[in-house]
């Protein structure tokens, strides 16, 4: 298994907001994560991350056979793992060539690799670009500064396509997206899936999974997963909405 | 102490056992100045002669400044003068070959080289010297006999006031320094670079002078590097008088890389008159203490003045940074940034003073002080002050004190960048606006490679930097914590 979390419980600020999730995904897998506002998805994918603040007071996460919890940020990210942020970061003076460049050298010193020759790490660019459709513009400016919400996004998706991880968190990235976005984002994930690599795709609609399809869908409520079914399940939440689960996880509980 | 005219340095030592009398810095230089004045005034014009007598009365009457000074409270100007020094009394001799000494290999940065050692002027091309372009350069010593009447016009004029014990003790001990001109409508086409370089197996204080006059419609870019190559405590006193004349444009790079011992006193006071531009950038890396008085006057319409500042300290060290800008004209606009990094228990000061005379109507004047302080134990105490007495005016001001962003560092890190990588890359980026102020091409990425290294810890090591002119058996520690980073 890729990624196998464990009876995971995560405090912020000493607030309890996972409490006890599980989840497996394998290689090749596609999951959507849906629930209401506040339940914990994107505590989910901070823990995952390695967020300083999100503190796991139980539980483990394996990936990769090694279990992450105390790994820092950038050696998680190093193993293969990545995270499209629900809110991309403006970083006003760090150029977005810089700052490709830095990340990926920094993966391929993790696997012992010498740094990309200048030309390579140009065209590589250019063919990620390309893939997004983003606008050589933008890769000469600052990364996300003055972005528009859509630019941010797509530059998520770029970012992802640089650097190939083998687990890509994408933390609502169709939020706030035109339908032609939508589709470039959806073109980025599926060209990149592979039986190698997994998504885990946190959204609120169901329109994404129309061009990314999952092969599971979970529900999280209250810091944990309440019900896992088939694409399916999430045509089922966007006509009945989330009432109906939480009456039957109240219920249960 | 000799009585020989070569090499002569009269210890100031404040510790003398042999007198029950503890013997304070002051009334050591002033019993100096009595006993040598002949000497130190050697070449002075008659008029010269009178203005060191007035700043020499000036500081026998009030001293050194202590931290009661409203002006010296941040900094502890008491500790860097608590020390025994040397005060050289004609100029220094070195036993390393000086040419090895101060050569300068420069990747895509052609300057041309003056150089101060231990304060006193040293040249290959003479005490006086027409370069190709037809700019004047030389020793303080030299130019003051051949231009009398230069001197008397500006010498003194612009650092005239006797309120800075600093610039009344230059004023009435200092022997030599640089003199430059720039006749009317000559562009300098290379940067002129003085470098100063502190060198001695004695703790030194040195007065050292720069006249600067820009004609007409001139033009000359300036680096000035404050260097030192050894361990001694050195205390450098500068005054550099700068006169910019109608339409002529002046850039003026400062680096400032002492070691953790010294201190430097640099009081620069420019003048520009109608339509001229001038660009200050004082890139401070590494040095025990620093003050910095800078005072730019823009007394003709039309005057347009940057004044910029990057200061990264760390450990001990101290900075601070007294910059005045004095709207004298009308429609004249002046730009201020300064940007510090601090870290450990490093301490600045930023106190920007801006003057708005009563008829200098349309000034538009910004002034901006960041700061960020990687460790809680650092500090920064930053002051505007605005004086205005025109109405018709723009006046902003803004100083920010903060800390790396963490959401930036999160998002960098889960990029696969280190701690350490992403904690430059912001810092870099923080410097990144004063960086990008310099004109001058080759002279921006040495500088940027200058900002990298320091950052990263390996300034000091750095071979043919334009600072350390690479010295045989290099003796660079500034013991900077390589983990840190
Ligand atoms: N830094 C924080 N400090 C305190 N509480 C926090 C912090 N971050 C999140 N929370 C709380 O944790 C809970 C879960 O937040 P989270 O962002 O994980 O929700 P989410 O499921 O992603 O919601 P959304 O669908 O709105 O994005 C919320 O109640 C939120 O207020
Ligand atoms: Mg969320």
């Amino acid at each position: 298994m890729l990624l196998n979390i464990k009876n995971l419980h995560v405090e912020i600020d000493g607030k309890e907001i996972i409490k006890g999730l599980n989840l497996g995904v394998n290689q090749g897998e596609v999951h959507a994560i849906m629930g209401p506002n506040g339940t914990g998805k994107s505590t989910l994918a901070a823990a995952i991350t390695g967020r300083e603040g999100y503190e796991i007071t139980a539980g483990e996460i394996w990936f990769k056979g090694t279990n992450i919890v105390d790994m820092e940020p950038d050696e998680r990210a190093n193993l293969g793992i990545f995270l499209s942020f629900q809110y991309p970061v403006e970083i006003p003076g760090v150029s977005m060539t810089n700052f490709m460049r830095t990340a990926i050298n920094a993966k391929r010193e993790y696997q012992g690799l010498p740094p990309v020759p200048a030309g390579e790490f140009l065209k590589m660019m250019e063919e990620k670009k390309n893939l997004v459709e983003i606008h050589s513009k933008l890769t000469n400016r600052s990364v996300n500064e003055g972005f528009s919400g859509g630019e941010k996004k797509r530059n998520e998706i770029f970012q992802m396509a640089m650097l190939e991880p083998s687990l890509a968190i994408l933390d609502e990235t169709d939020s706030g997206l035109d339908i032609d976005a939508l589709k470039v984002v959806a073109k980025g994930v599926n060209q990149l899936k592979s039986g190698e690599n997994a998504f885990v795709i946190i959204t609120h609609y169901q329109r994404l999974l129309d061009y990314i399809v999952p092969d599971f869908v979970h529900v999280l409520f209250d810091g944990k997963i309440v019900k896992t079914g088939g694409k399916n399940l999430a045509l089922e939440l966007e006509a009945k909405g989330y009432e109906w689960i939480k009456e039957q996880h109240l219920f249960e509980a | 102490m000799s009585g020989s005219r070569s090499n002569i340095c009269l210890k100031l030592s404040m510790k003398t056992k042999e007198t029950t009398q503890f013997q304070d810095l002051e009334s050591l230089l002033t019993a100096q100045f009595e006993q040598h004045s002949e000497r130190i005034a050697e070449g002075d014009t008659p008029a010269m002669k009178s203005l060191r007598m007035k700043h020499f009365e000036a500081f026998k009457a009030v001293g050194f400044p202590d931290s009661s000074h409203e002006k010296w409270r941040f900094t502890d100007i008491e500790s860097a003068l608590n020390q025994d020094f040397c005060h050289e009394l004609s100029a220094s001799r070195s036993d390393r070959n000086i040419e090895e000494l101060f050569r300068c290999e420069v990747h895509n940065f052609r300057s041309e080289i003056i150089s101060v050692l231990n304060g006193w002027y040293h040249s290959e091309n003479g005490p006086l010297f027409t370069n190709e372009d037809g700019v004047i350069y030389g020793s303080v010593k030299a130019a003051k006999i051949a231009y009398p009447e230069l001197f008397d016009a500006r010498y003194g004029h612009l650092a005239h006031g006797t309120a800075n014990s600093f610039v009344n003790l230059n004023t009435a001990m200092v022997q030599d320094g640089v003199f430059i001109y720039v006749p009317k409508g000559v562009e300098a086409s290379r940067t002129l670079q003085i470098i100063k370089m502190i060198d001695r197996d004695e703790n030194v204080f040195v007065q050292n002078r720069q006249l600067i006059i820009l004609e007409e419609g001139s033009k000359l870019s300036l680096m000035h590097c404050d260097d030192s190559i050894n361990h001694h405590t050195s205390l450098v006193n500068t005054v550099t008088e700068v006169f910019v004349g109608k339409n002529a444009h002046f850039e003026l790079y400062k680096l400032q890389n002492l070691n953790d011992a010294s201190g430097l006193i640099n009081n620069t006071f420019i003048s520009q008159e109608a339509g001229s531009n001038v660009r200050t950038n004082t890139l401070t890396f590494n040095c025990g203490m620093i003050r910095n008085n800078i005072e730019v006057a823009l007394n003709g319409p039309g005057a347009h003045a940057d004044v910029l500042g990057l200061y990264l300290m760390d450990k001990q060290q101290h900075v601070d940074n007294q910059i005045r800008i004095l709207h004298n004209a009308a429609h004249c606009t002046s730009n201020e940034l300064f940007k510090g990094i601090l870290d450990d228990e490093a301490t600045a000061v930023f106190n920007g003073y801006i003057y708005v005379k009563r008829d200098a109507q349309k000034t538009n004047a910004y002034q901006n002080n960041k700061n960020i302080l990687l460790k809680p134990t650092a500090r920064i105490n930053t002051m505007p002050f605005l004086e205005i007495y025109a109405d018709d005016v723009k006046c902003s001001h803004g100083a920010t004190i903060g800390q790396l962003d963490q959401e930036a560092m999160f998002y960098l890190r889960s990029r696969g960048i280190s701690q350490s990588n992403a904690r430059l890359l912001l810092m870099y980026a923080f410097a990144a606006d004063v960086i990008n102020m310099i004109n001058i091409e080759g002279l921006k990425s040495r500088i940027d490679d200058m900002v990298k290294k320091r950052l990263r810890g390996e300034l000091s090591v750095c071979e043919k930097c334009v600072l350390h002119c690479g010295t045989p058996e290099k003796e660079y520690h500034f013991d900077i914590d390589l983990s840190k980073l």
